[in-house]
């Protein structure tokens, strides 16, 4: 049996172009919007308003933060959820690799994806290499699985910004990806919600060669300033990786000696 | 007569104080012609890391491409150069990925590694599995009898550079006179943390 394609039957000129979703007249008046739906097709701008719509997805998301100091690396996260939820079991702050996490704000699904081909990936060096993957490496690596979905075929972009923290040879570093795959090293970031004057908070207070203790305080009182409602130890999510190299994630009862201490 | 016997060939690497020699013979042959007597069977990945190869000459050359081709971008992608031990593991995966049809090559791995320079050396069979000795390391399946028990017997640790060379320099050039399928001389490097010292040694020319 032979299975004519698309552009063999005969349903006309628009056959060809199954991707022109609009009406046979606009298709001389195309605006920015009409490229909205089509992942793969610059705007007449430039840009590709699939990722836009993914940073704006992004944006509404719950914030994350963190800060790099000299001597290693704190991530600080808002975990708000229904007051029904059990918020034991909600982990934003996940590992990667016992020097490697990643926390982020956006679609959790989308998140739960990328924490996994990130830990395969790792594993995967090591089984190669028999040697911990450098965290540039990580990202370069996750930034590219996220890149991947912003030129294929029937994908939509990650609903996501990560934030990755660790610390290997190189000392402590701090990077972010975003929804298109670009990524930066950062000393300080913020992404969600309160993005904005989260940065803002954490420009005025960051200084190079910040001790560990001040990061994750400065971290708690940037969080503390965008928080809405009561900030207490089971609502936020705290993790820290020092020269030890071990990244852990703070207990409520140890989150809430960080708090105590803030008055 | 088996396949990694074809082409002969040995070489030896002995851990110094702060310091490793590598040495190998120079012959290539085809069973009894001697073909050339200019080649030698250890190569410099980077200037702390030698790869040393015995087998098949075929598959040394083969192997010896795609150790240049993944380490080479490792160092582009990682932006450091790769280490001796993380290099043995690169090579044992390599050759495991090819368990049931494998490369009929022997390698070696020596060098210096880590803030303090560490000696490291290591040696594989032809699947990959990793051997780590302490004190020297020989691959070439037609001189292994004559070359275990001389380095058994001349080696010592903590020996100095110039002592390390002329060990090592007295136990590959007796191990392959026991062998007819290697010698026609021989090139020695030992590497210390600021310089690499290469040597050619002429031995027995037959």
């Amino acid at each position: 049996k032979k299975f004519k394609k698309n552009h063999e039957k005969n349903r006309g000129y628009r056959a060809h172009y199954p991707h022109f979703h609009v009406p046979y007249f606009r298709y001389f008046k195309m605006g920015e919007s009409d490229y909205s739906f089509s992942l793969t097709t610059f705007s007449p701008s430039g840009k590709l308003i699939q990722i836009e719509y993914a940073l704006s997805r992004v944006g509404k998301g719950d914030t994350s933060l963190a800060v790099k100091a000299k001597n290693g690396v704190v991530l600080a996260t808002e975990k708000k959820v229904h007051s029904l939820v059990d918020e034991t079991s909600v982990q934003k702050i996940s590992y990667i690799t016992n020097n490697i996490a990643v926390t982020y704000s956006g679609m959790a699904p989308d998140s739960r994806v990328l924490i996994r081909k990130g830990r395969k990936k790792a594993q995967k060096y090591f089984r190669t290499y028999h040697d911990p993957i450098p965290v540039a490496q990580l990202v370069k690596e996750l930034a590219g699985v996220m890149q991947e979905f912003t030129q294929s075929g029937g994908v939509r972009p990650f609903g996501v910004s990560l934030l990755i923290a660790g610390y290997d040879d190189q000392g402590p570093q701090l990077y972010q990806v975003d929804p298109s795959g670009s990524y930066w090293a950062w000393k300080a970031s913020a992404i969600g919600k309160n993005t904005v004057n989260a940065k803002t908070f954490l420009e005025k207070r960051y200084k190079e060669d910040m001790e560990l203790e001040d990061a994750i305080h400065n971290a708690i009182l940037t969080l503390k300033e965008g928080f809405e409602g009561e900030m207490n130890e089971n609502n936020i999510e705290i993790g820290i990786i020092g020269e030890d190299r071990k990244f852990r994630t703070l207990t409520p009862s140890q989150v809430k000696d960080y708090l105590g201490e803030l008055e | 007569m088996s396949i990694l016997e074809y082409n002969g060939g040995a070489c030896l690497a002995m851990v110094g104080k702060g310091c490793v020699a590598v040495a190998s013979d120079l012959r290539f042959g085809a069973q009894a012609t001697t073909i050339a007597t200019n080649m030698p069977k250890v190569h410099r990945i980077n200037d702390k890391c030698f790869v040393g190869l015995a087998g098949l000459t075929s598959d040394n050359q083969t192997i010896l491409n795609k150790i240049l081709f993944r380490t080479k971008l490792y160092s582009l992608r990682e932006e450091r150069e790769i280490k001796p031990s993380v290099l043995s593991n690169l090579i044992s995966t390599m050759l495991y990925e090819k368990r049931f049809g494998p490369y009929y090559v022997e390698p070696l791995v020596c060098g210096l590694e880590g803030p303090e320079d560490k000696p490291f050396i290591s040696a594989m069979d032809l699947i990959g599995a990793p051997l780590l000795a302490e004190d020297f390391v020989l691959i070439g399946s037609t001189v292994t009898e004559a070359l275990f028990g001389i380095c058994e017997s001349l080696y010592r640790p903590n020996l100095e550079p110039e002592e390390l060379f002329e060990i090592i320099s007295q136990c590959l050039l007796a191990g392959v006179d026991r062998d007819a399928l290697s010698g026609w001389g021989a090139v020695v490097h030992i590497i210390t943390k600021d310089k690499v010292v290469s040597r050619t040694l002429r031995g027995r020319q037959d």
